[in-house]
């Protein structure tokens, strides 16, 4: 039914998956990526980046992430993509100036909360669990 | 007027560019915790200047602050090349206070150590941005190489356009598997080493005066 709430009162009775699109990301500044991506997992959520960070956005989200490491609140985050997905899907103009694609499936969450069990070039398993 | 102008700026070039070829290159010695960054570092100081850079240990985060050892000269092969050496602390995305509780450590102590390893990390992912001329990237070759956060950390070494050394150390140890890690970065060299037992050394300063020379 559209419109229609689940019915969860609130992070105990599930874990909460927000899904972001390309489209989405492409219009905001780094520190917002970083702040969109923190302020979630930071609420417990599990946070899906269509189209992943550049390498400088995921050095940066490094570096915030630490400053807000905090004893017995928040001990930093889980982060998983596909190693080199999109290399091979480079256009021609692209790999000829150097531009390198940032598209990579991006899973990020509460290190505390989640727990790579595989990954390789095509799978990437991932336990979650609740608080 | 415009032509004194341009003679003085071709001739200012010329010895700022002379001046730079001889001013050290700062070398960062990076990877993940407990991979064995300042056994290295500080067997290359000491084989090159005498002095060591840091304490090294077996618990995680030992080195909490960048430290620089300035000034390493190393000559190889008629090539040589002047190194700062910059031993950072392990990158990781998470850092809990309680892991250092498993090696008797007290909890105020284990805050202490985790509030200054999050520091050092967050340092360490500054240095690489907008302080270092080149890369010593170590890895623990008796461990799994296929970590996000030596993905992560690779991809932002070569998007900063960085030259970078892969070294496998700990070859002293029965498990250690140098394939494994040449496989997980194909698109660099990868040098094997005990940094502990000064094994290979004479290749790594070979390769760090060719690379960084």
């Amino acid at each position: 039914m559209p419109g229609a709430k689940p019915d969860v009162d609130g992070p105990g009775d599930g874990v909460r998956i927000d899904m972001i699109s390309g489209a989405r990301m492409e219009g905001l500044t780094g520190m917002e990526k970083i702040r969109l991506i923190l302020d979630g997992v930071r609420e417990g959520n599990i946070v899906i980046l269509e189209e992943g960070l550049s390498p400088e956005e995921e050095s940066k989200l490094i570096e915030v992430t630490m400053t807000e490491i905090s004893p017995d609140d928040f001990t930093g985050i889980e982060i998983e993509t596909y190693p080199k997905a999109e290399a091979t899907s480079q256009s021609f103009i692209d790999k000829l100036i150097g531009r390198e694609t940032t598209k990579k499936l991006t899973v990020i969450g509460p290190a505390n909360r989640i727990e790579t069990l595989h990954k390789d070039e095509n799978l990437i398993s991932t336990l979650v669990s609740h608080k | 007027m415009g032509l004194l102008t341009n003679l003085r700026d071709s001739i200012s070039r010329v010895t700022d560019g002379l001046f730079a070829a001889d001013e050290p290159k700062r070398i960062g010695i990076y990877g993940p915790p407990n991979a064995g960054k300042t056994t290295l570092a500080n067997r290359i100081a000491r084989d090159w200047t005498g002095d060591a850079v840091g304490p090294e240990s077996h618990i995680p985060h030992e080195t909490r602050r960048a430290r620089r050892k300035e000034n390493v000269a190393i000559e190889r092969n008629g090539r040589k090349v002047n190194i700062d050496i910059v031993d950072t602390p392990g990158v990781t995305t998470k850092v809990d206070y309680k892991e250092f509780l498993e090696h008797d450590i007290d909890k105020e102590d284990a805050v202490r150590r985790s509030r200054e390893a999050t520091e050092g990390v967050a340092e360490a992912m500054h240095w690489l941005r907008e302080d270092v001329d080149g890369v010593i990237y170590v890895l623990d070759s008796t461990t799994d190489p296929f970590t996000q956060v030596n993905t992560m950390l690779i991809g932002i070494i070569e998007s900063q356009n960085l030259p970078v050394l892969i070294l496998a150390n700990k070859t002293d140890l029965p498990e250690s598997d140098v394939k494994q890690i040449a496989n997980a970065f194909p698109q660099h060299e990868t040098i094997p080493l005990s940094a502990l037992e000064g094994e290979n050394m004479d290749e790594v300063y070979t390769k760090i005066a060719e690379y960084f020379g």
